[in-house]
């Protein structure tokens, strides 16, 4: 009884995250925040710059997959509020948690679709993947994992403004990027980066594509996917926790 | 439906205060009051949008609080303030809703089908809703309401702003359903859409409930606005019909005097009973029950 009760809402978060797929995947904030900005940061990074390109590609799968696992959750939320079609959701026989698990599934599936396109473009100019099965399953719980952390990031404030949501998640994105061994490998950083690099999620993606593509890694990889996993837990759980405070402040 | 001492507020307004009532099975409710008087408020508590400060309410033996996945699943709802998603297609926009009511994929299809042929959308069931009028919008709503044949239907204000011909199409087919069983929760302001509907309606204002009753008992019952209207073969002084047993007052429209009554029988045996002490002859008589305006007005007055 309770499986199926859990199954059903699972089947209204899949009918959901199907609507966000439709609606959400070409509206611009997503476009201009999940593959232009990161695409042109990444640009303005490595040009010039002689690097091989295996020590470019896990960089470079990074970034693709925090940007655009996180730009789809932070705009649903606050579009909905000011289209007023949030109401319906809520008023419909879907738990609160199933709608937002609808969005982390939206999430999750733009960030998972789009981090194929540099895997298949480093392949292409003669990048060779030491661990195919680990970078899959890497890319997999990675982008579940931000795309927890992109729900949370529009949990709070409660506004229906979502060019305000964009710019605040930008701002807590952005420092994280440069502190997750993206252009640095973490063994590189200080040991006040390390310590600081360590809170972020991305740093453990980051690892496990390095140690995917060349085989080396700073973090054991058992920890890197532990802690991914730690990390989607404890992001899904509060940003949930937090929607259900603010949402009657939303409606 | 049974709703118990149901209460909301925003800081310090009571926006719903201790309001209680029973809506029966198969029932067509009416729940009228002016603007901020908490009829969506109201709507908005029994839906499940926001959650209530006190009271309990409970839709065919569910708690709407307890059990709020059951008793969802159960309604159909028009909201005033929400919307459709206009950079869906109307199909899309029926099948998701099929969709979060769990209505299996064939009967999902079937339904959509019949509904948009019902309301004239079906041509246009592949345009985004972006490019739809108003009516037709209210329209999609509606179908997106009864996509899960719901056993109880919840409407804000469904006919708010519509042309005449779309008003119409979407009380026709409200009665419809209610005729096959639906139990229908209306919120409105428009008294002949109330009047013409409804089985019974509850006025609300400031929070609270000034009346429940059917609508022509709500009319005949509302004491000081009977009256009647007579007129005697010679001109008679409003200052003297005004001293007859029972008229509350008297005022001259035309050859004809009306008397505002609490009890136009009685009234009227004086009347007869004046007219032969003063030899004169009645050459007309009516009694007039107030419009449901009237009522309504008072209601709020006096609340």
């Amino acid at each position: 009884m309770v499986n199926n009760l859990y199954l059903e809402q699972f089947e209204r978060s899949l009918a959901i995250a199907k609507k966000n797929i439709r609606i959400y995947y070409s509206k611009g904030p997503v476009v201009v925040f999940g593959l232009l900005v990161p695409f042109f940061l990444f640009l303005s990074f490595y040009i010039g710059r002689n690097m091989p390109a295996e020590i470019m590609m896990p960089g470079l799968l990074g970034m693709t997959a925090f940007f655009t696992a996180t730009s789809v959750g932070p705009a649903i939320v606050p579009w909905e509020t000011r289209a007023k079609t949030l109401e319906r959701l809520v008023s419909s026989p879907v738990s609160i948690w199933a709608i937002f698990f609808g969005d982390v599934l939206a999430s999750f599936l733009f960030g998972t679709l789009i981090s194929v396109f540099p895997i298949i473009a480093g392949v292409f100019i003669g990048v060779k993947i030491a661990n195919p099965v680990v970078l899959g399953f890497g890319v997999v719980l990675a982008t579940f994992c931000f795309a927890c952390f992109s729900i949370l990031l529009s949990a709070y404030p409660p506004t229906d403004t979502p060019a305000n949501v964009m710019m605040l998640s930008s701002l807590v994105k952005f420092p994280l990027v440069f502190v997750s061994g993206i252009f640095i490998p973490i063994g590189e950083l200080p040991s006040w980066g390390m310590t600081v690099s360590s809170f972020s999620p991305l740093t453990y993606f980051t690892d496990l594509s390095r140690y995917s593509i060349n085989g080396n890694s700073y973090y054991p990889v058992w920890l890197d996917f532990l802690v991914l996993v730690a990390f989607a837990i404890v992001f899904l759980v509060t940003a949930i926790k937090i929607h259900e405070r603010t949402l009657q402040k939303r409606l | 439906m049974e709703v118990s001492d149901l209460t909301k507020h925003f800081g310090e307004l009571a926006a719903v205060d201790h309001i209680s009532f029973e809506v029966k099975k198969g029932e067509f409710f009416g729940f009228l009051g002016p603007n901020a008087a908490g009829k969506t408020t109201t709507i908005r508590m029994l839906t499940g949008v926001i959650k209530p400060d006190g009271g309990t309410a409970s839709i065919f033996g569910h708690d709407i609080l307890k059990e709020g996945l059951r008793t969802r699943q159960l309604m159909g709802i028009v909201p005033e303030m929400a919307n459709a998603y206009v950079d869906l297609s109307a199909w899309n926009n029926l099948t998701l809703v099929g969709e979060l009511y769990g209505v299996p994929k064939k009967q999902r299809h079937e339904r959509a089908i019949s509904l948009l042929e019902k309301f004239g959308l079906y041509e246009r069931r592949e345009h985004l809703v972006r490019g739809y009028s108003k009516g037709m919008k209210q329209k999609l709503l509606l179908c997106m309401a009864l996509i899960n044949d719901p056993k109880i239907l919840f409407l804000d204000e469904p006919t708010s702003g519509l042309d005449v011909e779309s008003q119409r199409l979407i009380r026709d087919m409200i009665r419809e359903f209610n005729k096959n069983g639906t139990t229908v929760f209306l919120t409105t302001h428009n008294m002949e859409e109330a009047n013409q509907l409804c089985d019974r309606i509850a006025i609300i204002n400031h929070g609270k409930i000034a009346a429940i009753d059917s609508p022509e008992r709500l009319r005949l019952q509302s004491s000081g606005l009977q009256s009647i209207e007579v007129s005697f073969d010679k001109t008679m002084n409003v200052e003297e019909m005004q001293k007859i047993c029972g008229v509350k007052k008297a005022k001259k429209i035309g050859d004809k005097i009306r008397l505002s009554v609490d009890k136009p029988g009685v009234v009227i045996d004086e009347l007869v009973a004046f007219a032969r002490s003063k030899k004169l002859g009645i050459v007309s008589l009516n009694t007039l029950a107030p419009s449901l305006e009237d009522v309504f007005l008072k209601l709020i007055k006096e609340s």
